[in-house]
C-alpha cells in the first residue's frame, strides 16, 4: 500500500477502493466479520479501473509517473539484476559525484560496466546526490570507466533518470558544458556495446551525456525531454509564459515512451507492472533483465568497428530529412 | 540578405535605437547596447561593428561573418536549399518558422560550404542568431553535423562558428538529439585525423555549448562572449540560486580552462589563417638548418 501522501491524483479511484479493501480487511481482523466477497468485488473493480487508467496517460500523468517519490532508482535495479555490484568512484581531476553511480557487476554471469543517475530516497540521500543533477564530474567518473570497459571489451549498462544536469556557477566553473559533450563524443566511438535504459526522467541534456548507445530503451512511463514540461511552458509565449501550463507543453513535446518510439529516437519501451514499476520492482527489474539478454549477445557479436559503425548510423537516421 | 544600415531593436533601456539627434534621418545612427554611445552606422560598419568607444562586439549575421573571415569570394555554399521542418507539429511553430524565413530570408539558423581561409582549403559553418536565436533544430543538428563529415571526407578540417540560445523547444526530443549526433560528428572528425576549430560569438549557450562547441580542438571566443550551460530564461525560470554575469563571460571562461582564447574581432582572421597554416604542414616542408 503507498501511503496517502504518494498518490498521484490520477490515481484517485484506486486510492478510494484501497482505502475501503484496507477498512475491511481490518474489520475481519477486529471484529472476525468475513467480507471476502465483498473485498474480492473491490479487488475486480481495482483491476479494471487499474487497467483503464493506466492504459490512457496523458502526458503530464507519465511526467508525475517519472517523477514518483516511490519510482525506483538505478542502485534499485542493480541490486536486483546485478549478481556483484563494486562501486567505482572519482574523476581523477576534481572529486567524486554521487549523482551518477559507476561500478563493475555481473548480469546473469557476464561482466558488465555500469553507470547512471541516482537521486536518491531520503532527505539525506537526495542532499548527498544533488537530487540526480549531475555535475561535471560524474560525466567524468563515467567517461573514466567507460574507457576500461572498452578496454576489456566489457558491455556498458546505462540507467538514465535526471531532472537535468547542474546548472549554477561551481558546474558552470568546472565545465559542465564540455563534460557533456565529450561524454557524448566518447559514447559514440566506443568500441564495446552500450545499452540504454531510460527509468525515470530523461531531462536533457543531462540525460543524453550518458545515453549515447547501441540499443535505447525506455520504461513505459519514463519520459525523455529536450526542456522539463513546466519549464517550457513558463518561457513560451504559446502557454502564456505559464509554468502551471506544463500539462499542455507536455503533450506538444511528445516526450512519453510511446511518442519517442515513433520519433524514432529510442528503440524499445520496456513495459511496466500495471500501475508503474514502483507497483512491483523485481517485475520491472526481470523486464529489463529480458530485454538486456535478448539484445547484448548480437551487440557483443559484433567486430568493434562494426559496432562503432552501426552506432553513428542509427544516430544519423534519427529525424533525417526526408 | 542583412541590411546593415537598419540598426537591430535592442531596447535595453526603453529607447529605440533609431532614436537620433535632432535633425538627423533615422536610420544613420546604432546605439551601442553596452555604454549606450551613438555610433553612425558607416562608421560601426568601418570598426567590424565593435563599438569603438567601449569595444562592445555587436552581432554579425552569417553573411558578415563570412565576409570577415572567409577570402573574398572563396565560400561555396553547400545544402543552401534546406528548410526547416516542424516535426511535431508544434503549436504556433509553422507560423513562427514562416515568420523567421520572412524576416532573415533564410531557410534555418546554420549554413555551410567550402571556403578557403588564407588559401587554405576548410569546411567553413556559421551560425546565424536572427533566425529562432541561433537554435539548433534537426536541419542546424543536420547542416554542422554535414559539415563535420565534410571535412572527415575530404580530409579538410572544420571551422564552425557559435551562437545560439541553445536547443529548439519546438522539435523536442529530436532537437536534444542533436546534440548526440553533432557530438559523435566530431569524435568521427577527429578520429580521421582532422581538426576542428570553434569561434564562439556571442551568446553562446545551452545545447550547443554542451555539444559540438564545447569539442573544439581550438577553442576562440570574442571578448565580452555570453558563454553558458544556462541560458538566462533557463536561470530566470529554474535556477533558485544567482548566477553573476562574468561566469558566463569568455573572460571566464577562458580563466576555467573551458576555451583557448579570447580574440578581438579585428584580430580573428589573421589568428585564424595562422592557425590554419600551423596545422596543415606542407607536405613537403623541411626544417631548414637556417
Amino acid at each position: 500500500m503507498i501511503s496517502p501522501s504518494r498518490w498521484l491524483p490520477f490515481e484517485k479511484p484506486l486510492q478510494e477502493i484501497e482505502e475501503q479493501i484496507g477498512q475491511l480487511e481490518t474489520l475481519t481482523v477486529t471484529h472476525g466479520i468475513d467480507r471476502s466477497d465483498k473485498i474480492n468485488e473491490l479487488r475486480k473493480r481495482h483491476a479494471i479501473l487499474s487497467r483503464q487508467i493506466f492504459t490512457n496517460l496523458s502526458a503530464w500523468d507519465n511526467t508525475q509517473m517519472a517523477r514518483h517519490p516511490n519510482r525506483p532508482q538505478t542502485l534499485d535495479y542493480v541490486r536486483l539484476l546485478c549478481e556483484d555490484f563494486i562501486e567505482l568512484h572519482g574523476d581523477r581531476r576534481f572529486g567524486d559525484d554521487p549523482a551518477i553511480i559507476a561500478g563493475i557487476a555481473r548480469l546473469s554471469g557476464q561482466p558488465v560496466m555500469v553507470i547512471g543517475h541516482q537521486k536518491g530516497r531520503d532527505v539525506k540521500e537526495r542532499q548527498l546526490r544533488n537530487f540526480g543533477y549531475a555535475r561535471p564530474e560524474g560525466y567524468r567518473k563515467a567517461m573514466r570507466v567507460l574507457e576500461l570497459a572498452e578496454r576489456r571489451r566489457i558491455p556498458v549498462i546505462s540507467f538514465v533518470d535526471t531532472p537535468a544536469a547542474e546548472a549554477r556557477v561551481e558546474a558552470e566553473e568546472r565545465g559542465i558544458s564540455e563534460a557533456i559533450a565529450s561524454s557524448m563524443a566518447l559514447m559514440s566511438q566506443l568500441r564495446t556495446p552500450i545499452f540504454v535504459t531510460i527509468i525515470g526522467e530523461g531531462g536533457s541534456g543531462g540525460a543524453i551525456g550518458i545515453a549515447v548507445g547501441d540499443y535505447i530503451t525506455m520504461l513505459e512511463h519514463a519520459i525523455y525531454s529536450v526542456i522539463p514540461p513546466e519549464g517550457c511552458a513558463a518561457i513560451m509565449e504559446t502557454f502564456g509564459r505559464d509554468g502551471g501550463r506544463g500539462s499542455e507543453a507536455a503533450t506538444a513535446l511528445k516526450l512519453t515512451a510511446a511518442d519517442n518510439l515513433r520519433l524514432g529516437t529510442i528503440d524499445e519501451v520496456i513495459p511496466e507492472p500495471l500501475g508503474g514499476a514502483h507497483r512491483n520492482l523485481p517485475e520491472t527489474a526481470t523486464s529489463i533483465r529480458t530485454t538486456i539478454l535478448r539484445v547484448l549477445p548480437t551487440l557483443l557479436s559484433l567486430p568493434p568497428e562494426e559496432l562503432v559503425a552501426r552506432r553513428y548510423a542509427r544516430l544519423r537516421r534519427i529525424g533525417q530529412p526526408t | 540578405m542583412h541590411d546593415a544600415s537598419r540598426p537591430r531593436m535592442r531596447q535595453d533601456d526603453g529607447i529605440p535605437a533609431q532614436v537620433t539627434p535632432a535633425g538627423i534621418p533615422a536610420g544613420l545612427w546604432e546605439k551601442c547596447p553596452k555604454c549606450r554611445a551613438m555610433l553612425y552606422v558607416k562608421e560601426l560598419a568601418r570598426n567590424l561593428r565593435v563599438c569603438d568607444k567601449c569595444q562592445h562586439h555587436f552581432q554579425l549575421s552569417s553573411d558578415e561573418r563570412l565576409t570577415l573571415l572567409v577570402d573574398p569570394g572563396c565560400f561555396m555554399e553547400i545544402d543552401a536549399e534546406l528548410s526547416a521542418i516542424d516535426p511535431l507539429q508544434f503549436p504556433d511553430y509553422a507560423q513562427k518558422l514562416a515568420a523567421a524565413c520572412k524576416k532573415t530570408g533564410m531557410k534555418e539558423a546554420f549554413r555551410y560550404g567550402d571556403a578557403e581561409v588564407v588559401g587554405i582549403p576548410v569546411v567553413f559553418g556559421v551560425a546565424d542568431f536572427a533566425f529562432i536565436a541561433g537554435s539548433m533544430s534537426t536541419i542546424v543538428g543536420e547542416k554542422v553535423t554535414r559539415a563535420l563529415e565534410r571535412g572527415a571526407e575530404l580530409g579538410r578540417p572544420v571551422v564552425l562558428v557559435a551562437t545560439s540560445g541553445g536547443a529548439r523547444m519546438q522539435e523536442g526530443i529530436l532537437s536534444l538529439m542533436q546534440m548526440a549526433k553533432t557530438s559523435a560528428a566530431v569524435a568521427r572528425l577527429k578520429a580521421a585525423g582532422q581538426f576542428y576549430i570553434v569561434i564562439m560569438t556571442d551568446p553562446t549557450y545551452a545545447g550547443v555549448l554542451a555539444s559540438f562547441a564545447s569539442l573544439g580542438d581550438i577553442i576562440i571566443a570574442e571578448p565580452g562572449t555570453r558563454i553558458g550551460f544556462a541560458s538566462p530564461r533557463m536561470i530566470e525560470q529554474n535556477l533558485k540560486s544567482k548566477m553573476p554575469a562574468s561566469t558566463q563571460s569568455a573572460e571566464s571562461q577562458l580563466s576555467h580552462g573551458m576555451i583557448d582564447m579570447v580574440v578581438h574581432r579585428r584580430e580573428l582572421r589573421s589568428i585564424l589563417g595562422k592557425l590554419l597554416e600551423y596545422l596543415t604542414p606542407a607536405e613537403n616542408a623541411v626544417i631548414s638548418e637556417q
